[in-house]
């Protein structure tokens, strides 16, 4: 005998994850509706929301344009960054020696600000795009080396013993196990990088470029154009989080086993 | 669909030589775990080591496999004159299975460490016989804990190497896996020299050729009790309940204790 369908908790939790960014949006924007309203903010210093839209749709041209300059950027930047973390960690992981010379370097290479440095990189490698991957790159490269080389250095000791039983070149335990062992380590690194290359990016952008949505908004916030600035700030968090999804789905799918991705997200 | 399983057959290749083990010492930071150690292995013979916790037990094994760094020393030598490196395969507590790879290439991950090329169908017929088949594709992760352990005998005995040592290799496992696991082991490495690291007096009883108790600090090796018949045997043999009573009382089980197992058996 069929029971009357009933909502059962795991429906109403599924119906919830759909709903709730939309809950968060729709306040998040009815927030910002009701402080311009309340507070009488004159355009020039808070548009609405609407006048974000507008111009959303009137100066798409333009922002697409912009935007492909810090997708880009910020892409290229990511890639070289994580690859240049992932060349550092592996040596580091495998020569104590390099590990003794190259983590004082890495670690104060971070007492640096690296905003400071946009200027000289501009200065360097031009208003072009080099300047802002090299801003996006120094900015992960740190927490990439950081993660793939502990993951690296923490192999289960057991499998370690075990490959020593069955006789393993030193190359082919990095190839086989250490590696592969570590990459979920990487993985948790290469997240952190993709959310915060993206400001390496726009920091370039704003210290010299002719290119970009950080341009763009500076240009916008110097002619009080309020609400084109919004619209690059949109923009570049739309982007920011559609690249995280793809990237977290991405590794997922391409590291079945580990650890976070073996409980089933509900 | 007909059971293709073909029962468990003893190792393929028996082994020849004995192993003659003398005055072994190992510390750690400067403490004597133990020392003018000395231990036998007949050639082809099984051969338990068992101890109460932390006494050493596991270090001794590791000792026989060249994995215990630092203070070290002591004789091993073998009947036929050849170094005992490179002839053992080591089996541990936990599984070892590594989570990328599927059953059948962790089966084989010998041969892919030592870069040749894995003989599948000597793989797929271990499977079989520790009764995998129809999960050699599966990952680790999706197993249960006997089947890991078994997935992890067939890699041992895929290298096919002459001296098995295995630390505590069942004792993760639910009673009624146990006993099967400690059954198909006795059969698939008859006529290899075995040496097993053991909590359980009992699964000694069942298995070893040669039983030691090791005990005290610095740890001594007691004279082995030599239980009657081919493993694996009765745990309920009167015999047999006798020598657990004796080898309780070297592990200094109190004498009520180890008097109420002996008058069981009676």
């Amino acid at each position: 005998m069929s029971t009357p369908a009933k909502r059962t908790p795991l429906s109403e939790r599924r119906l919830l994850k759909i709903a709730r960014p939309i809950i968060i949006i729709v306040a998040l924007i009815a927030t910002w509706q009701l402080t311009v309203t309340l507070t009488g903010a004159p355009k020039y210093m808070l548009p609405t929301p609407v006048d974000v839209w507008h111009t959303l749709i009137t100066r798409y041209a333009v922002l697409f344009d912009h935007a492909r300059y810090t997708i880009a950027e910020t892409v290229i930047g990511l890639f070289a960054g994580a690859t240049l973390g992932a060349l550092a960690a592996i040596p580091m992981a495998l020569f104590t020696p390099v590990r003794f010379w190259l983590m004082p370097i890495l670690l104060v290479s971070q007492a640096i600000p690296f905003f400071a440095l946009a200027p000289l990189l501009v200065l360097w490698l031009g208003f072009g795009l080099a300047s802002k991957i090299a801003m996006a790159a120094l900015i992960i490269f740190f927490p990439v080396t950081v993660a793939f080389f502990d993951g690296l250095a923490r192999t289960e000791p057991g499998w370690l013993d075990l490959a020593r039983t069955m006789g393993a070149s030193r190359w082919r335990l990095l190839t086989h196990i250490r590696l592969p062992a570590a990459l979920p380590a990487f993985a948790s690194g290469f997240r952190v990088a993709t959310a915060v290359a993206p400001i390496g990016a726009v920091i370039g952008e704003w210290v010299g470029s002719s290119h970009g949505l950080g341009y763009l908004m500076l240009h916008a916030n110097a002619r009080v154009q309020i609400d084109m600035v919004f619209a690059c700030l949109l923009i570049l968090c739309a982007f920011s989080i559609t690249q995280y999804f793809i990237v977290d789905r991405v590794l997922r799918a391409a590291l079945p086993w580990q650890p976070d991705s073996l409980t089933p997200v509900r | 669909m007909t059971d293709t399983t073909p029962k468990p057959t003893a190792a393929p290749n028996p082994t020849q030589f004995d192993i003659d083990l003398r005055s072994a010492r190992v510390a750690f930071g400067g403490v004597d775990i133990f020392h003018d150690l000395d231990l036998g292995l007949p050639a082809g013979s099984f051969t338990c080591l068992l101890g109460p916790s932390g006494v050493g037990k596991s270090t001794l094994l590791r000792f026989l496999a060249d994995l215990v760094e630092g203070d070290v020393s002591g004789n091993i030598t073998c009947s036929d004159g050849v170094p005992l490196k490179g002839r053992i395969a080591y089996m541990a507590q936990q599984d070892l299975l590594l989570p990328w790879r599927t059953v059948r290439e962790n089966v084989e991950l010998g041969a892919s460490l030592r870069g040749q090329r894995p003989d599948h169908d000597k793989a797929d017929r271990l499977i079989a016989e520790v009764g995998l088949s129809n999960a050699a594709h599966l990952h680790p992760a999706e197993l249960s804990g006997g089947m890991k352990q078994r997935a992890a005998l067939a890699r041992t005995l895929m290298e096919d190497r002459p001296v098995v040592l295995m630390d505590e290799p069942f004792s993760a496992l639910d009673p009624v896996n146990r006993l099967r696991l400690q059954e198909l082991a006795a059969q698939v490495l008859r006529g290899k020299t075995v040496l097993l690291v053991t909590h359980d007096p009992l699964e000694a009883l069942r298995l070893g050729d040669f039983v030691h108790v090791l005990r005290g600090s610095p740890a001594h090796l007691q004279d082995a009790i030599t239980p009657t018949g081919h493993s694996p045997r009765d745990i309920t043999d009167a015999d047999i309940l006798r020598q657990q009573a004796e080898l309780l009382r070297q592990l200094g089980a109190n004498e009520t204790a180890a008097a109420a197992v002996s008058e069981n058996a009676q």
